[in-house]
């Protein structure tokens, strides 16, 4: 029955945190921070990994692709393919349920034990509107931009890893990676990307929103939210491709 | 002046709260007081609206504060400020911006009219100099008077403390204490403390609310306290025999006479 009132509370926070703002001018500010926390934030580690998961993905199909009846060029149409198609999206995703999800949680979190959600209750804010809904709104925002760039440098890093590893010629890489090109391919994969940051955020708002207890239960829901996030993206994820391609 | 009129909560199938009523007054602090777990945190959340009783009313200044509408209750609540347990100052602003956090949500003022009224706040809890320095560079006493500023800097016309003293040495929480006092009488402010500290409760309770298990068991001045029958406050008000020693010299400055035909010498010795 657990899982029952937790779907009816986590609607109600969705539900309760759409209302006027009590000063937009404060939410404009708070929605900024919150760009800047999850966008500039989580830069670092999704460069990282992008760059990397484009340069295994080219070694790795450049490993598999031995007849020589395959041209080399088809090694960037599947390292384009599947950097955009699953890698950027979902890869990316998931790392950021871990780095921007357990932040979110454990934010709101301390909110809530050390009373600051029922202090600005009392002020007479919604203590959903400004907290919840600017990390949503942010992350819709700025994690497709992540994954674009996610997108960019894995493609990049496949070329990078493919020319100086001599898999394939520079030429017929970026030769590759125009064949065969369908623009929908991007389209599916922001649309990934804004389905997963919706459930990045607000999976991790709402375990954050209503914790109980200590410090020990901040770190539960904390782990608790990079968990169901992760599940949840990857089922959007099976549901989304079944259904878009 | 706020109007509790036969609260009742419970949590589940166990009664936190049942048929407490009482008349807190504008000008003058408020204490409900009360062991651990007898329902005074409670009282005061509902009082507030954090928590919403199932039955009695919640009376400011007569209008009944449960049955008003989201943007009602707002009106209302820009009107309470609330000194919490811990502060619940905010951790990643500075005290000046803690202060200023009210300001900037329900005032249009320039930032030069909130500076000012910054400081005049804090001056007035005797905090000068911390403006930049965050919560986690202050000590305890600090934290609450940082608190207290931020509530009073809309001028509220209801102050809510939460156990003001808890965590704080008895020298500091007598200056928390006649602080809260002060700010009352001076703004004429309906102050609601939540305590279990007895010095607070001598030291600025103009009226007081005793709550045993759910229930109220008593009211009255803390001048009252001192001549109470209630053998439940008495024992929660004087648990110590020092305690109990101070009762009696009080009892013996107020009436002339010692209570229960007890000797002074033996009290000295």
């Amino acid at each position: 029955m657990t899982i029952f009132r937790d779907i009816g509370q986590y609607l109600l926070m969705l539900s309760g945190m759409i209302s006027r703002p009590e000063n937009a001018k404060m939410y404009w500010k708070e929605f900024i921070h919150q760009c800047s926390e999850i966008g500039v934030g989580s830069l670092g580690i999704v460069v990282i990994i992008s760059i990397f998961m484009g340069a295994v993905s080219t070694v790795q199909t450049a490993y598999q692709l031995v007849s020589p009846l395959i041209p080399l060029s088809v090694i960037a149409q599947v390292v384009r393919d599947t950097v955009i198609l699953e890698f950027a999206p979902t890869l990316v995703c998931i790392v950021l349920a871990g780095v921007v999800g357990s932040k979110i949680a454990s934010e709101l979190g301390n909110m809530r034990v050390s009373e600051q959600i029922d202090a600005l209750e009392i002020m007479g804010i919604n203590s959903k509107t400004y907290l919840v809904l600017p990390k949503i709104v942010a992350a819709l925002v700025v994690i497709p931009m992540l994954v674009i760039i996610a997108g960019v440098l894995g493609i990049w890093g496949g070329r990078f890893a493919g020319v100086m590893t001599g898999i394939v010629p520079p030429a017929i890489f970026d030769q590759g990676l125009l064949d065969a090109f369908e623009p929908f391919k991007v389209i599916f994969a922001l649309y990934k990307a804004y389905t997963f940051a919706f459930i990045i955020s607000s999976i991790s708002a709402y375990f954050g929103y209503y914790v109980k207890g200590g410090a020990l239960e901040i770190g539960r829901a904390s782990t608790k939210a990079v968990v169901i996030s992760c599940i949840l993206i990857l089922f959007a994820d099976y549901l989304l491709a079944a259904l878009l391609l | 002046m706020i109007e509790v009129k036969n609260i009742k909560k419970s949590f589940g199938d166990k009664v936190v709260i049942e048929d407490v009523s009482a008349v807190m007054k504008a000008g003058q602090c408020n204490l409900i007081i009360g062991t651990s777990g007898s329902g005074k945190t409670v009282l005061m959340k509902c009082m507030v609206g954090l928590f919403e009783p199932d039955e009695g009313e919640i009376l400011y200044n007569g209008e009944n504060f449960i049955n008003m509408n989201r943007n009602e209750k707002t009106e209302i609540r820009k009107q309470i400020g609330m000194l919490f347990q811990g502060s619940a100052l905010f951790d990643s602003l500075t005290v000046q911006e803690n202060v200023m956090f009210p300001l900037n949500m329900f005032t249009t003022w320039p930032t030069k009219k909130k500076i000012e009224r910054i400081n005049e706040v804090l001056d007035r809890v005797n905090l000068k100099d911390t403006n930049k320095k965050f919560p986690a560079e202050l000590s305890g006493g600090m934290k609450k008077r940082v608190g207290i500023a931020r509530a009073i800097v809309l001028n509220p016309k209801y102050l809510f403390c939460d156990e003001p003293n808890s965590g704080l040495d008895p020298q500091t929480s007598l200056v928390i204490d006649r602080l809260i006092k002060e700010i009352t009488l001076e703004y004429n402010i309906t102050t609601v403390v939540n305590t279990h500290d007895m010095n607070s409760v001598m030291e600025v309770g103009s009226y007081v609310l005793y709550m045993y298990h759910g229930k109220k068991e008593w009211e009255g001045t803390n001048k009252q306290i001192i001549f109470s029958k209630n053998q439940r406050l008495n024992e929660f008000i004087f648990a110590s025999e020092f305690l109990k020693d101070a009762k009696e010299m009080r009892m013996l400055e107020e009436t002339g006479k010692m209570p229960n035909d007890r000797n002074i010498d033996d009290m000295i010795k």
